[in-house]
């Protein structure tokens, strides 16, 4: 079966390994981009749409777990989900969450026979993506499987075991100057590169620490991550609106802005 | 350490001994004496078992240990004495109800008789007691001794799994497979230096001191093996002056401090970078610095501080030298970025 596929590795050697070990067990498949980091692989991904995604889990930037959730939010309406297949050399707690999910991983150095019969599996589900009877929602499967990794707190770079003190007060340099931010007036938060940005009614600040790092110290209730890089005040939200296109997007009090919902998030927002 | 709490067959092992050691004396004493060998039985058997009964649930009574479950000090000296009396008084009574007659009529013509029997019944119940507490002991000292190794080769264990990073190690083997049938020759040079590094590791902790110059070997070991996971993301360079190379060090130094640089520096780095290592002697001291010019401290990163292998350079350093050895962690300076690992030694 001809299919299309991306390798992420971060190391030459394996990537080219693996691109041989592709080569002979599923000959149709065309590698249309190899790349070395996280970020190379969403922006390859989004501008060639192969239909399999070999990520490792460790890259430089941005790990594997974190270029799928990129990937799956930023995909295009009305293209088949790519099926994603996680590779890793050692580590314990990515794979008790891969089992738990359901997705399929590859254990490097790479066993042939376990390779092949993750190859047989995609080709199976992508056989049944083409069969127009199947009529399966695409992406609902795949968005479960990413949210169960992403809540894995091992897998999504945070420390793990111990609960860290819920953030009461931000502090914000300015200049010379530290300004403290209450926790309650923020509306949101987003990410912007190495930052990030702290909005409240009347203006923003900038912090720099990783949204990662900031996501653990706040009350989950309280706020919600609708975005890999936006976290919200749940009641600063007014309104959640879908557009023609099927895309949500929220209306903020105290904000002329509007804030999208990428569909990672999109089941948080149904009517009670 | 965990506590075993009493539970419902405790109570009936207990009983189920004390009938027993009762059977014994009262059948030898029924023997002894000839005649109906029941009564002696049943005296016996009613002595003992109120004996335990008001031993084993009169003890709730008590503040208890919570270790052995029984009370210590005077309160047991109270609980055994108060359970002989009302244990002999209401085992006798069960006895006489039985064979009709009065025991304490005994203590009026024959004294000798009823203190030999009141004896035997403190006597029995001293050394069933004895034996139920010392048998606790040892099973409470075989679960110490338990737990204490298990708490030690997890120690063990965490150690020798921050030495041998089982990451590096699974994607060195998977470099290493790649290269066998790409380039054998490279593969076995791969080969020899994943058994200097492994062999250093392993065998590190069991002499005091090596040379400087060794310290820097294994480094280079170490930095050859990334060199071919990572190819140009990583450059090295490597600067021992003549004169320091045989400086006595401890072992596992700096090579912590690479792979620190390596994992927290250069692998998360989409551009890669230099690993710079150097020694160089300052008056009266010696300054190892490991330099890299990578991801650099994340304010949360330096902050939280869980990095095993540092804390572990730390402590075997305090445990040498005292206060006379540091290792800091800083940005390093100049517009490259990245991290400087600073150890100072008295030279």
């Amino acid at each position: 079966m001809h299919a299309t596929a991306l390798i992420a590795e971060d190391e030459a050697l394996l990537a080219a390994e693996l691109q041989a070990q592709l080569a002979r067990v599923w000959p149709e498949l065309e590698i249309v981009a190899q790349v070395g980091h996280g970020a190379a692989a969403v922006e390859a991904a989004l501008r060639l749409r192969p239909q399999v995604l070999f990520l490792d889990i460790r890259m430089p930037g941005m790990t594997g777990l974190e270029a799928a959730q990129a990937i799956a939010e930023d995909w295009p309406d009305g293209v088949a989900a790519p099926l994603i297949v996680f590779a890793t050399a050692y580590d314990q707690y990515a794979l008790e969450a891969f089992n738990h999910a359901a997705v399929d991983y590859l254990l490097k150095p790479i066993d042939a026979a376990r390779l092949a019969q993750t190859c047989a599996r995609a080709q199976a589900a992508l056989a049944a993506q083409r069969d127009p009877t199947g009529g399966t929602v695409p992406w609902e499967a795949a968005l479960g499987q990413l949210r169960r990794l992403l809540a894995t707190p091992a897998l999504s770079g945070r420390s793990g075991t111990d609960a860290p003190d819920r953030l009461q007060v931000i502090q914000a340099g300015l200049g010379n100057a530290i300004h403290l931010v209450p926790v309650d007036d923020v509306v949101y938060f987003e990410a912007a590169d190495k930052y990030v940005r702290v909005v409240t009614g009347g203006r923003e600040h900038l912090i720099r620490v990783a949204l990662r790092e900031l996501l653990p110290q706040l009350d989950p209730q309280r706020f919600w991550q609708i975005h890999r890089g936006t976290v919200v005040r749940a009641d600063a939200i007014a309104v959640a609106q879908r557009d023609e296109s099927g895309k949500l997007s929220l209306t903020l009090r105290g904000r002329p802005e509007r804030l999208i919902v990428s569909r990672l998030y999109a089941h948080r927002f149904k009517a009670m | 350490m965990t506590h075993v709490e009493p539970d419902r067959w405790h109570y009936l092992r207990h009983a189920a001994v004390v009938a027993g050691f009762s059977a014994v004396i009262g059948l030898g004493l029924g023997i002894a004496k000839g005649g109906d060998w029941t009564l002696q039985f049943v005296y016996a058997e009613g002595i003992g078992l109120s004996i335990w009964a008001c031993t084993d649930f009169g003890r709730l009574l008590f503040q208890l240990d919570p270790e052995s479950h029984w009370p210590t000090g005077w309160r047991m000296i109270v609980l055994q004495v108060g359970a002989v009396i009302v244990g002999y008084v209401v085992g006798t009574w069960v006895g006489d109800q039985y064979c009709g007659c009065s025991t304490f009529e005994l203590w009026r013509h024959s004294a000798r008789a009823f203190a030999g029997y009141l004896v035997l019944c403190i006597a029995t119940t001293v050394a069933i007691s004895f034996f139920f507490q010392s048998r606790g002991r040892d099973q409470r000292r075989l679960r110490q001794i338990a737990t204490a190794q298990r708490d030690a080769s997890e120690a063990q264990l965490k150690l020798l799994e921050s030495q041998l990073e089982p990451h590096m190690l699974f994607n060195t083997l998977a470099n290493l497979r790649v290269l066998i049938a790409l380039d054998p020759a490279r593969a076995q040079a791969m080969l020899d230096q994943l058994i200097a590094f492994l062999r250093a590791t392993l065998s590190g902790s069991q002499q005091p001191f090596h040379a400087l110059s060794a310290e820097f070997a294994r480094c280079s070991d170490y930095l050859e093996l990334m060199q071919v996971r990572m190819g140009d993301r990583l450059q090295t360079r490597l600067a021992l002056p003549r004169e320091l190379a045989d400086l006595p060090v401890p072992p596992l130094v700096l090579q912590p401090l690479v792979e620190n640089a390596i994992k927290h520096g250069l692998e998360p780095h989409v551009g890669g970078g230099r690993i710079e290592i150097s020694a160089e002697r300052t008056g009266e001291r010696v300054v190892l610095r490991v330099r890299d010019t990578g991801a650099g401290l994340s304010d949360g990163a330096a902050a939280t501080g869980t990095r095993f292998g540092l804390e572990q350079v730390r402590r075997r350093l305090a445990t040498i030298y005292g206060a006379a050895a540091t290792l800091d962690l800083q940005p390093a300076a100049g517009t490259e970025g990245g991290t400087d690992a600073i150890v100072t030694l008295p030279a």
